[in-house]
Parts: C-alpha cells; sequence; structure tokens
C-alpha cells in the first residue's frame, strides 16, 4: 500500500520511513522557536501555568483536528466538526441533567450521537455521491439548529452530575505530582491522538483511508467496496467529535448550544500546518497534534506579548500561509 | 531544509517580539480588560473609556474579547493568558459566569482582585460590578414606544440573542413593560439576529411580511437596530416606530433623518472608564462600591446633540 500512500514522495529518505518525516520534523521545529522567541520576548510566557493553559487551550481543538485529519487524509473535508462537537455538548447535557443518567451513559450517549452524526454525514459523500464539503456543511447547519432546539436555545449546566468537570478539569498527573497539575483533557487530547495514530498506522482502516485519498478510483477497481470504508472513517471521526465535545462541555462544566461556528475551519488550519495535504492521501496525526499547538502557542503567545488584539489575527493567518508554503517548496524539493 | 524552516519561524518569534518588549518593559500596573467582544463599536467605546482612565491613573491595560459572544472557552483562554501575566487586577464581563469559575478562583486565591463590567459576573468573586440596567433601559425603550404609537397596536422585537443576560434582560425588560402597562398593545413576535446586521434585516422583513398592520419594532443591539432600520427601508415600510440600543454611525444617522424614532443608549465609555478605576483602587487595597451603575439615556432627534447625550455616542 505504500506505494499508492507515497506516489509524491520519490526521495528515498521518503520511501524509507514515514513520509510526514520531514513535515513533522519541521513542524515541530516551528513550535520549538516561537516557544523559545516567545520566551525571551516575555519573561511570564515560560511559566507552568502559562503552559498547561496553552495545552488546555489546544485540547478541543486538537479532538477536532485529528477527527478533521481522518476525513481529509481521504480527500474529504468536515466541515461540521465544530456544531458536531456542540450537538455531542448538548446530548451529554440532555442525558446527564435532562435525564439524570449516570455519568458514563452520558458520556457514551455523546460519543455514539458524534458516530451516528458521522455516520450520516458519510452516508450523504459515499451513497448519495454529494460532495464532502457540502454534505458536511449541510450537518454543520443542521447540527448547529438541532443543539439549539434539543437543548431550548439555554445553556445546559451539569452541577447536579458531580465529577463531570473534572473529566477535562481535573488532574490525575496532579495528583501524582503535583507542581505538573496538567489537566484530564490534555491526557484525553493525547489519548485520542494516539488511538487515530495507531489506526491510520496500524489498521485495514488505516490503509484504506490513505488510500480513497491517493486514488479512489484505483481501491474501487480492486474490488473494495470504498463507499462502506469511507462511511466508516466518517463515523470513526464523528465519535471522535463525540470526545471533543464531552471535553468542552466539561471545560465549561455546560453545554453552550450557540457555541462551535467557526471551529472547523481552526481544525482545519491545525491540520494544514501539520502537512496534512488538503487533496488527500498524505498526512499524519503527529503533525496535526503539532499543528494544533503551534496555533495555541501563537495565540497564547501573542496574547501575553499583550500584542494589539487586531493583530494577532493578522499574524495567525500569515503563520498559516507561511506554514503552508514551506511545505510546498519542500515537497517540490525532494519530489 | 530544516535550517530554512528554523530560520523562518525564529524570524518570525524575532518580528513578534520587538513591540512586546517594549510594551512589557516598564514596571507600571498592569490591568487587563477581558471582554464579551472586540470589533463591535460599543467594545471600542469600551476600550477607549477604558484607556482614558489607564492614561489618567498611569496603569497599562490591554483589551480583549472572542470575535463572537458564542466563544465561551476561547475568552477563558484569553483569561489565562492575562493571568499569566501577573496582573494586579483584572477587568472581566463573562460570557458565561459558571464557565470562568476555576479561572477567576485562581485570580481570588492570588490575590487579583477582579471587577466585572458589563453584563457582569455571576459570583461573588468580583469586588464590583460596572454596568448598565439593562432591563430598566429597555423598560424605557417600551415607555417610549407606547407613547409614540399612542398607546395601542402591535410591536415586534428584533433580540440580537437568546442566551445572553443583556438579550434576556434587554428582551424581558421591554416585553415585562408592555404586557404590565399597556394592555392595548401586543407584541406578536421575538426573534433574533444575533445581532448581525445581515441577518436582522432578514428577520426584519420576515416580521413585517408576516405582520403588515404592525406598528413599530425595537432592536435590542446596535446591530440588531441598524437591521431593523434597514429591513423597513428594503421593504419600503412607511409610518412604522423604530426604537433602537446603543449607538453607531448608522443609527445616529437613521434617527437624525427621521427613520427611526429613538434609541437606548448605554454609556460604554463610562463603563470601561469605572472599570479600570474601580480596579486601580481595589489594586491599592481602598474599597470600592460593589455596584456601579454607568447609566442609561433614551436619545432623539431633539437631544441627539444635547453635550451630556452626545458624550456617551459612539460612530
Amino acid at each position: 500500500m505504500s506505494s499508492v500512500t507515497d506516489v509524491k514522495d520519490k526521495s528515498p529518505l521518503a520511501n524509507l520511513g514515514d513520509s510526514g518525516a520531514y513535515q513533522k520534523l519541521l513542524a515541530f521545529a516551528s513550535l520549538i522557536a516561537l516557544l523559545i522567541g516567545f520566551s525571551i520576548a516575555s519573561p511570564n510566557f515560560m511559566q507552568t501555568s502559562n503552559m498547561i493553559a496553552i495545552l488546555q487551550a489546544t485540547s478541543v481543538n486538537g479532538v477536532l483536528a485529528v477527527a478533521a485529519t481522518l476525513v481529509i487524509i481521504t480527500g474529504g473535508i468536515d466541515l461540521s466538526v465544530g456544531t458536531l462537537m456542540t450537538f455531542c455538548a448538548v446530548i451529554a447535557g440532555v442525558a446527564l441533567t435532562y435525564l439524570g443518567l449516570p455519568l458514563l451513559f452520558g458520556v457514551i450517549a455523546a460519543i455514539a450521537a458524534g458516530a451516528f452524526c458521522g455516520l450520516c454525514s458519510g452516508t450523504f459523500v459515499a451513497k448519495m455521491k454529494i460532495p464532502p464539503f457540502i454534505a458536511t456543511l449541510g450537518m454543520m447547519l443542521i447540527l448547529k439548529g438541532l443543539s439549539l432546539v434539543i437543548s431550548g436555545t439555554r445553556p445546559i449546566y451539569f452541577n447536579d452530575t458531580p465529577g463531570f468537570d473534572q473529566i477535562s478539569r481535573g488532574s490525575l498527573i496532579g495528583e501524582v505530582i503535583p507542581a505538573l497539575p496538567i489537566p484530564n483533557g490534555v491526557l484525553i487530547l493525547f489519548l485520542v491522538a494516539i488511538s487515530a495514530s495507531y489506526i491510520l498506522s496500524r489498521t485495514v482502516l488505516g490503509r484504506y483511508t490513505f488510500a480513497l485519498g491517493s486514488n479512489e478510483e484505483a481501491v474501487r477497481l480492486s474490488g473494495v467496496n470504498t463507499d462502506a470504508w469511507k462511511m466508516r472513517i466518517y463515523a470513526l471521526a464523528g465519535g471522535i467529535c463525540g470526545i471533543g465535545g464531552i471535553l468542552i462541555a466539561s471545560r465549561l462544566n455546560s453545554a453552550q448550544p450557540a457555541l462551535g461556528l467557526g471551529y472547523e475551519l481552526e481544525a482545519i488550519a491545525a491540520v494544514v500546518i501539520g502537512g496534512t495535504s488538503l487533496s488527500g492521501g498524505r498526512g499524519t496525526i503527529l503533525g496535526t497534534l503539532i499543528g494544533a499547538l503551534i496555533m495555541a502557542v501563537l495565540t497564547n503567545g501573542l496574547r501575553v506579548l499583550s500584542v494589539a488584539q487586531e493583530w494577532q489575527t493578522v499574524v495567525t493567518g500569515a503563520i498559516i500561509i507561511l506554514a503552508v508554503y514551506a511545505d510546498m517548496v519542500r515537497r517540490k524539493k525532494s519530489g | 531544509m530544516l535550517t530554512r524552516r528554523f530560520i523562518l519561524g525564529a524570524l518570525s518569534a524575532a518580528a513578534l517580539s520587538g513591540p512586546a518588549s517594549m510594551a512589557a518593559a516598564a514596571d507600571e500596573l498592569y490591568i487587563p480588560l477581558v471582554s464579551k467582544g472586540f470589533q463591535h463599536q460599543f467594545w471600542q467605546a469600551v476600550k477607549s473609556g477604558a484607556e482614558q482612565a489607564a492614561d489618567e491613573f498611569g496603569v497599562r491595560i490591554t483589551f480583549e474579547g472572542p470575535d463572537n459572544e458564542t466563544m465561551v472557552d476561547r475568552q477563558i483562554d484569553m483569561l489565562a493568558a492575562a493571568l499569566a501575566n501577573k496582573p494586579v487586577a483584572i477587568g472581566f464581563a463573562a460570557l458565561d459566569s459558571q464557565a470562568a469559575i476555576p479561572l477567576l478562583r485562581q485570580a481570588n486565591e492570588a490575590g487579583i482582585p477582579v471587577i466585572a463590567f458589563d453584563s457582569g459576573v455571576d459570583s461573588d468573586i468580583p469586588m464590583s460590578t460596572a454596568t448598565t440596567d439593562n432591563a430598566a433601559a429597555a423598560g424605557m425603550a417600551a415607555d417610549k414606544m407606547a407613547e409614540l404609537i399612542g398607546g395601542k397596536g402591535k410591536v415586534a422585537v428584533v433580540a440580537h440573542d437568546q442566551t445572553s443576560r443583556t438579550g434576556i434582560d434587554r428582551r424581558d425588560g421591554f416585553v415585562n413593560r408592555i404586557e404590565a402597562n399597556y394592555p392595548d398593545i401586543e407584541v406578536v413576535t421575538v426573534q433574533y439576529g444575533q445581532g448581525d446586521h445581515l441577518k436582522s434585516i432578514e428577520v426584519t422583513k420576515a416580521i413585517l411580511t408576516a405582520n403588515p398592520d404592525l406598528n413599530g419594532i425595537f432592536g435590542t443591539n446596535e446591530g440588531s437596530a441598524i437591521g431593523v432600520v434597514n429591513g423597513v427601508q428594503e421593504l419600503g415600510t412607511k409610518d412604522l416606530v423604530i426604537i433602537g440600543y446603543d449607538s453607531g454611525k448608522a443609527q445616529t444617522d437613521a434617527i437624525r433623518n427621521g427613520l427611526m424614532a429613538g434609541a437606548i443608549t448605554q454609556n460604554p465609555v463610562g463603563i470601561g472608564y469605572e472599570t479600570v478605576k474601580a480596579a486601580v483602587m481595589a489594586s491599592k487595597g481602598e474599597a470600592v462600591p460593589a455596584l456601579i451603575d454607568t447609566g442609561f439615556y433614551y436619545y432623539d432627534a431633539s437631544n441627539i446633540d444635547d453635550p451630556k447625550v452626545a458624550a456617551v455616542l459612539y460612530d
């Protein structure tokens, strides 16, 4: 399958190992450069509490970006990750606060709702042949509306479910090492990333994810039921958004029904900074994770430096273009 | 290639550190304001009031807010970054008070006084809240509406949102006053346009299409009110009483040329000023009042140039 995945990468080094190895290294170097730059510029940047704030700010966007990565590698796009996250948070709110179910059921309901919505998107794309951009744009709006309808347009609070806020806010690491209170939300992000990375690199589903993005027709002609595999990937991505929904609801101790629009673009930005190609067939979860961290470090660092907010936005946009351009230059040279 | 990318990254970081090191240089008192918004004129007016107070008291402030009022988690991230800078006090307008409580506790434990502004913070941590009495202000809009349509008829509300404190207070303040005091006036519908100009236009046109005999519309914030004016203009509806909220050039123009009857204005400059002033006092251990009413006015073509009103209007 590596001949399918790596058609664009002909350098001997790339064939030896992971096609995204260079990009990961480069993105990682940029991340370190940013951390060093900000530390020099402000004495308040490099503090444990601020590093934890950055990790916590990454957790939700990181999980959504992992979901978006899976779909983008198939050559698709998922615009619904943000509002799907909100929808799942609202489902958890209904299960826990309105119906009074135990904590675990709320979590399962949210993830199941995410997987189901992902399956719907996948069906629109695979069976009904609606372009992914349109199918997930439709889902984005449907879910935004449904979140408001189901919640009665009010935030749903989790005050009656003790322990719910600890899913994201609590810190298992902090209980063992008090000096390092890394919130559980960050752990969950890393668990999600490791699992997704395992699925992509070690399972049949992962291999078909890359294959669909590289040459769907060839896969179909070799007798594979491409529709079924595609639907599974969208459902998996949806389930991951469900985890994102739990994370944000836990962090805010409430399901905010109006939230979510715009989050899909930040997730996609993290994916492309991490070196995943929007045309499909190429990408890594580690790259996405680094991309999400770069976004969070940049946002936090500019804030700590008290850069005017209008300029923060300009710089973030410029960094996205710079990161993708550097990646293209590298690929042209190695190709 | 590694070095190339590394250099790019390092260069960008170096470019960033230039203006920043200037900002962080002096050992002056630092007070960050984390607001509910940033780009709307209203928030810019709050910011200018805050800057005015910063100059007067010799403190350094920053003013930040998320792109829109749904981004609760982004606001929390801003608050976390503000705390990292070891401020002497913080001004905070919560999008959702509950979500911010862990960080507010952290501020409290670090001995950093919190001053709430605009919609306030629903917690006992803030030492003081600088805000407009939105329900009373919307009630005044209802009284003016009743007066202008002759005490009877049908009115509608174009509100900015269903979940925020200001959205709820203004809607309920208006609707409740009409129901309590004006039995011959019916509020036929309340619709929401997210405070977005374009969406509020569509909402207004839909309301007017459904209720051709409508006598008046109340728009609950700047974006809603301008949307109402534009929607009415696009449909060419005549003899409709429009009452708005806040100011901004489009709204003051509409009042001057008679499209809009009048509007409620808060005192955003005062909100920003009072917040920073209270933060400075609190940081020095001085007593601050628990509630600072920053006031509101009803203005129309007759008093729009009155210095007292003109001072709080923004373009």
